[in-house]
């Protein structure tokens, strides 16, 4: 078992598939000679060379649509993004194009594309550069959207994002990409649309994904020395939903809190809370409590953004609360 | 590092040989001719039925330009990629997509290009490699560009072709696509249609300059214009420059004016013509050109054309009564198309 940055791992994703598969191929800003904004596809210059490893302008409209040209006739290309702020530029290729053209030609043609980069407050980066899009996205069928908190899933489903025939969603983050952890030394892949128990627990679920899946886990233990156990359960995969595991687990335990990064207005959090209550309405002792972003554009200082994303404190308060009932 | 401002500003304007020179047969313009006939028939016959409501939501008409999607595909081989925008029924047609799919399309039948799902935007189909077309101004144009990346990425000798008009050549999507292909040496032709309207904005009125195929300037893009009303100079200035970006000496903009006898779509009475417009463009008809060509070169007689009317008459109201009978979509595979099936 080998410990590998969260970094680290995807790139061992996609220098895997690379390997077994010649459609497959990387394009985005800097991802050759400056070997990625973050790192993530350093070495993989020297080992596949110019035509796989394909440095861009500035043009995410125009390179997002040629990823999915580039798919429609069988190649396999990963498209990386340097923030998923920066997609939005690109939002017409990705919703309008990527997610329809299987649809719209009645499955004449598919698209096998991969976006992928970061998304969420990585730190002090001001409005334009700390959003989390995975709503924004998960709105669209057309899509699947990953959204992944550790090594382990960001190798595994990666590997499987690569090999589906439709365009997915990948999202990283910047706060981890220097994150450490285990993953096996042999291959292996993870399903999309299969939700993981990070931790197991039995007075309440807490759904959330991505970097908040760190904080829930520190909420958890804050919770366990106060006697609420608390189950964490991280999505990894956004659409589709594993909504069986998310009834499983609220069917078990009776509370639920949802926490999301990004904005609370139509959220995945809002999509999931709806769903608990439509399939588990008498299974609930209480009501869902969302632990969202505040309604508002980030801010940079260190104290206006604390007060904006979803804390450890924020955490605990709502499971407290849910717990009360 | 070289200075900035170095780079050459390569090829610039003019097919590389004399389009002249590119042999017709006699074969070829009948062909062209009863395919530029057939599409028309088939546009007039999807007009009466938008009319009669058989047709329903946007309805696009291709009357006029025949002559362009005819010289393009004519130009490309079979295995080239071709894209368009929402006026894609010449397109489809003149790619092998037969009349009765594509009206069984229009009226939302079984047997529609995409069995009624993609309605007359979008009519593609991977057997006819035809992107089919798209409802978004200039989104569809990077489209081609990733097709051509994919050829010189397997270096399989094939070419993509993206139909645009003279509104979509604003857009941003258009631009990003233009300097991809630049800066990569893709094999990619992108063909303006300048039809002199952007929906019901005149040319001179949405655009500063109106040499559309002036865009390739910024991005040191071979470039030329051409009149599009005859099939023969389609076919000549298309053939050169695909056979340009085949070789592998990059992408080529191409402008081919053009006109549109119709309104922008079926709900459009086209009020913002100067008076006369339409007429004197009529007398550049390309249906009408390619048949003075088969008189003149070919010896071919009035009866002839006659007979070919009637034969095309015939096939088109065929192809409009399968069309109708063909059943309506079936409910229950409508949601086999969201997602492609995973290997499993």
């Amino acid at each position: 078992m080998a410990t590998l940055q969260y970094r680290e791992a995807l790139r061992r994703a996609m220098t895997e598939e690379m390997r077994r598969d010649d459609s497959v191929f990387l394009m985005g800003e800097e991802v050759a000679y400056y070997e990625g904004a973050y790192k993530v596809s350093q070495g993989m210059l020297q080992e596949f060379g110019e035509r796989r490893v394909v440095d861009t302008p500035i043009a995410e409209n125009g390179f997002c649509g040629l990823g999915i040209g580039a798919a429609m006739v069988g190649l396999k290309p990963i498209i990386e993004l340097m923030t998923w702020n920066f997609s939005l530029v690109a939002y017409d290729q990705i919703i309008n194009n990527a997610a329809k053209i299987y649809q719209m030609t009645a499955g004449s043609y598919s698209v096998p594309i991969v976006f992928r980069g970061p998304t969420g407050a990585p730190g002090n980066l001001g409005s334009q550069h700390s959003q989390a899009l995975e709503s924004i996205y998960a709105h669209f069928p057309g899509l699947k959207v990953i959204s992944v908190a550790t090594p382990r899933d960001a190798y595994g489903l990666l590997k499987s994002a690569i090999r589906d025939p439709n365009p997915v969603v990948f999202m990283e983050a910047e706060g981890l990409y220097s994150l450490k952890g285990e993953v096996e030394d042999e291959e292996f892949l993870i399903p999309i649309g299969e939700a993981e128990t990070k931790r197991a627990g039995t007075d309440l679920t807490i759904i959330t994904w991505n970097q908040q899946v760190h904080n829930c886990l520190e909420a958890a233990e804050a919770l366990a020395a106060e006697g609420i156990n608390a189950e964490v359960l991280d999505l990894r995969t956004i659409r589709p939903l594993d909504e069986r595991a998310i009834f499983e687990s609220v069917c078990k335990t009776h509370r639920a809190v949802v926490v999301q990064e990004g904005f609370p207005y139509a959220g995945v959090g809002a999509e999931v809370s709806a769903r608990i209550q439509e399939a588990c309405f008498d299974a609930l002792d209480a009501p869902i409590l969302r632990v969202c972003n505040r309604d508002i554009p980030q801010p940079y200082a260190t104290n206006l953004e604390q007060h904006v994303i979803p804390t450890v404190q924020r955490i605990v308060e709502a499971c407290r609360a849910v717990c009360a009932r | 590092m070289a200075p900035a401002g170095s780079s050459p500003l390569h090829a610039s304007i003019g097919p590389p040989s004399d389009p002249a020179g590119v042999p017709i047969t006699r074969e070829q313009l009948l062909e062209w001719y009863r395919m530029m006939s057939t599409i028309r028939r088939v546009e007039e016959l999807a007009a009466k039925a938008y009319q009669q409501k058989k047709i329903l939501g946007f309805c696009h008409l291709y009357i006029g330009q025949e002559a362009v999607a005819v010289g393009a595909t004519a130009a490309l081989k079979s295995e080239d990629h071709i894209v368009t925008a929402y006026r894609d029924h010449g397109q489809a047609m003149a790619r092998g997509v037969s009349p009765t799919a594509v009206l069984a399309e229009l009226m939302g039948r079984r047997d529609g290009v995409t069995h009624g799902i993609g309605g007359s935007m979008h009519m593609g189909s991977k057997e006819h490699n035809f992107f089919g077309g798209y409802g978004i101004v200039g989104g569809h144009v990077p489209l081609a560009v990733g097709a051509a990346f994919a050829s010189k990425y397997r270096d399989d000798g094939t070419v993509a072709l993206v139909f645009f008009g003279d509104g979509a050549a604003q857009q941003g999507a258009f631009y990003e696509a233009l300097e991809l292909a630049a800066l990569y040496r893709l094999p990619c032709v992108f063909l303006c249609e300048n039809n002199y309207y952007a929906m019901g904005t005149s040319l001179e009125r949405q655009s500063y300059l109106t040499d559309m195929s002036r865009r390739g300037d910024g991005v040191g893009m071979l470039r030329w214009q051409f009149e599009g009303f005859d099939v023969v100079d389609c076919y000549r200035n298309i053939k050169l420059a695909a056979d340009y970006a085949r070789s592998g000496e990059g992408p080529v903009i191409l402008e081919a004016v053009t006109y549109r006898y119709r309104g922008h779509s079926m709900s459009d009475p086209a009020k913002y013509r100067k008076e006369g417009e339409l007429a004197s463009f009529k007398t550049k008809d390309c249906i009408a050109s390619c048949k003075d060509h088969l008189i003149e070169l070919h010896g071919m007689v009035e009866d002839d054309f006659k007979e070919i009317s009637k034969e095309i008459k015939a096939t088109t109201k065929e192809a409009y009564a399968a069309a109708e009978a063909s059943p309506e979509p079936d409910l229950a595979k409508l949601y086999d198309y969201t997602y492609a099936p995973t290997e499993s």
